[in-house]
C-alpha cells in the first residue's frame, strides 16, 4: 500500500451535492416473523457525522436492524427516514459490508469494475481504491483465492467504490487476524474522516472503544441503550449492558 | 471407413454437427433467460411452473417430432414455410427438445447463485437485467455442462429428427438416422463407423468441457 494512497478522498469523488438523507430517525420500529417478534419498538436517533458501533449478543437482532436501516428489508411496522425519505428509497447511496464477504467469481479488479459499472461510476479509479486498501499488487487474481483479510478488505473497496453517504458494516472483522483487524480500521476511519456516516456491528469491545463515538446497545430486540462512547464504556447504563462488556452476559 | 475420410460419413457428420450446435445454440439462448428469469423471480404459481419445467425435461421426442411435423406439415398452421423434410425442421424439432433441458438445470444452478449474491446485489440495487447478466457470467463454467447436457441430447436423438427430417440421403440424413437405417439394412459397417464418430464426438466434447471446468474451479470461479 504505498503511502500516497492514504486518504480517501485522492481518489474517490465526495457524495453529490444533493440533501444529504441524514441525519437518521428511527421511530417505534417493529419487525416480525409470522408469530415471533424479532425487534420490538425500536427508537434511534443518529447525527449526520460519526462512528455509532452497534453492539449486543448474539441474536439481538442487531444485523435485522441494520437491513432495515438499509431497505433490504420491510419492517412489519414503524417508520425509518433518512432525512426525509424512507429506507428503501436511499439504499443506493449507502453501501452495506456481511461478515462473510461476497466476492463475485471474477478478479479482484472485475469486483471493483462490477461496483462501479452497477452505480455508473467512472472504471478508471478502480486501481486507486485497489491501492488504498492494498490490493492493486492482486488486481488480476481470483477474488475467491484471496485470504479472509483480503477479502474482506475488496469487499469494503467494493463498498467505498460507490460513494457511500452511509457504511453499514456487519461485523467485517470477525475472524480477521489482528493485522487484518487494523488495516480494516484505518480504512473505515479513513472514510469516516471523509465523511462517511459509520454504523458498524461489532462483538470486539476494544475495536467498539478504538472507533465509536457513540454505542447503541441491543438486547432482545431491543434498543436497551443509546450513548456517547465516552460515557458507555466506563459507566453503561443499562445491567445487561455492564454484564455484556464485563464478559458476563451468557445466553 | 472413418480414417478413409468417406465423402458420404463426412457428409453424414457435418450436417448432424451442424443440426445440433444450432439447435443447442438456440436452445441456451432461450433456456437461459427463462432459467435466469425464473431463478429471480417470485411470483404465484412458481411451483407449478417448476414442476412443467422439470417434467418437460423428459419429452419424449417422437411426440416432438409428431408435434412439429403437424405444424409443418402441408395441412398445418405453418406448413406454408415449406420446412418439412429439411435441417431446419430438424433444429426445430431438436430446440423445441433441450430448450426445456437448458431452462430447468440452469434455473437450478443460477438459484442457488443468486441466493449467494442476492443481497449484496440489493444493496447495489441491480436492476433485474444487471442481476440475470452478473448471475449468467457468473456460473458460466457450471452452465457450460447444462449446454453440454443439452449436445448430447440433441445429438444422439433419433425420434424427432427422423419424423420431421425423414433421413433423405445428401439433404436430412444426419448419424443417428442414418445408424438406425444402416443397421435395418444390415450394413452394419457404416453404422458402426457413425456409432465410433458419435461416441467421439461426445466424449471430445466432455473432455473439453471438464478441462475448462477443472482450470476455473483451480481459480475458485466455479
Amino acid at each position: 500500500m504505498s503511502d500516497t494512497a492514504l486518504t480517501l478522498s485522492a481518489f474517490l469523488s465526495r457524495p453529490a451535492k444533493t440533501t444529504s438523507i441524514l441525519p437518521l430517525s428511527v421511530r417505534d420500529l417493529v419487525l416480525n416473523f409470522g408469530e415471533t417478534t424479532v425487534l420490538r419498538g425500536l427508537d434511534l436517533d443518529l447525527g449526520p457525522t460519526g462512528c455509532t458501533m452497534v453492539m449486543g449478543q448474539n441474536g439481538s437482532g442487531k444485523s435485522l436492524f441494520l437491513k432495515l436501516l438499509h431497505g433490504l428489508m420491510q419492517p412489519t411496522s414503524g417508520q425509518i427516514r433518512w432525512g426525509e425519505n424512507p429506507a428503501e428509497k436511499v439504499t443506493a447511496r449507502q453501501a452495506l459490508v456481511f461478515q462473510k464477504p461476497v466476492l463475485l467469481r471474477r478478479s479482484v479488479a472485475a469486483n471493483i469494475d462490477f461496483a462501479l459499472k452497477a452505480r455508473g461510476k467512472e472504471r478508471t479509479r478502480r486501481d486507486g481504491i485497489l491501492d488504498h486498501v492494498g490490493l492493486l499488487d492482486k488486481a488480476g487474481q481470483p477474488a475467491r483465492l484471496l485470504s479472509g483479510g483480503e477479502a474482506q478488505r475488496l469487499a469494503l473497496a467494493r463498498a467505498l467504490a460507490t460513494d457511500p453517504e452511509v457504511l453499514f458494516l456487519d461485523e467485517p472483522t470477525a475472524s480477521l487476524d489482528p493485522a487484518s483487524v487494523l488495516m480494516i480500521e484505518r480504512i473505515v476511519g479513513d472514510a469516516r474522516a471523509r465523511g462517511v456516516r459509520i454504523i458498524f456491528i461489532t462483538h470486539d469491545i476494544g475495536q467498539a472503544r478504538r472507533m465509536a463515538d457513540d454505542v447503541v446497545f441491543m438486547h432482545g430486540g431491543r434498543i436497551i441503550e443509546h450513548s456517547p462512547a465516552s460515557e458507555f464504556f466506563p459507566d453503561p447504563k443499562s445491567d445487561v449492558a455492564r454484564d455484556y462488556l464485563n464478559g458476563k452476559l451468557v445466553v | 471407413m472413418v480414417l478413409s475420410g468417406d465423402s458420404d460419413l463426412l457428409e453424414i457428420v457435418v450436417l448432424s454437427l451442424r443440426v445440433s450446435l444450432t439447435a443447442t445454440a438456440i436452445a441456451c439462448f432461450i433456456g437461459l433467460i427463462v432459467g435466469a428469469l425464473v431463478a429471480i423471480s417470485r411470483f404465484r404459481g412458481r411451483n407449478a411452473l417448476l414442476i412443467l419445467m422439470n417434467a418437460l425435461m423428459g419429452l419424449p421426442p417422437v411426440v416432438v417430432g409428431l408435434l412439429v411435423y403437424l405444424h409443418l406439415s402441408r395441412s398445418g398452421p405453418l406448413g406454408f414455410l415449406g420446412l418439412l423434410y429439411t435441417p431446419t425442421a430438424m433444429i426445430l424439432a431438436q430446440t423445441i427438445l433441450i430448450t426445456p433441458i437448458i431452462a430447468a438445470l440452469s434455473r437450478q444452478i443460477l438459484e442457488d447463485l443468486h441466493a449467494e449474491y442476492a443481497e449484496q446485489f440489493r444493496s447495489l440495487c441491480l436492476t433485474r437485467m444487471q442481476t440475470i447478466e452478473a448471475l449468467l457470467w457468473d456460473a458460466r463454467y457450471s452452465l457450460l455442462t447444462v449446454g453440454l447436457a443439452g449436445f448430447g441430447r440433441a445429438v444422439a436423438e433419433v425420434g424427432a429428427v427422423i419424423i420431421v427430417g425423414g433421413n433423405i440421403d445428401h439433404l436430412t440424413r444426419v448419424m443417428t438416422t442414418a445408424i438406425a437405417l444402416e443397421t435395418s439394412k444390415g450394413d452394419l459397417a457404416l453404422a458402426l463407423a457413425l456409432g465410433i464418430i458419435l461416441l467421439v464426438i461426445a466424449l471430445g466434447v466432455n473432455a473439453a468441457v471438464q478441462s475448462v471446468r477443472m482450470t476455473a474451479a483451480r481459480q475458485a470461479y466455479v
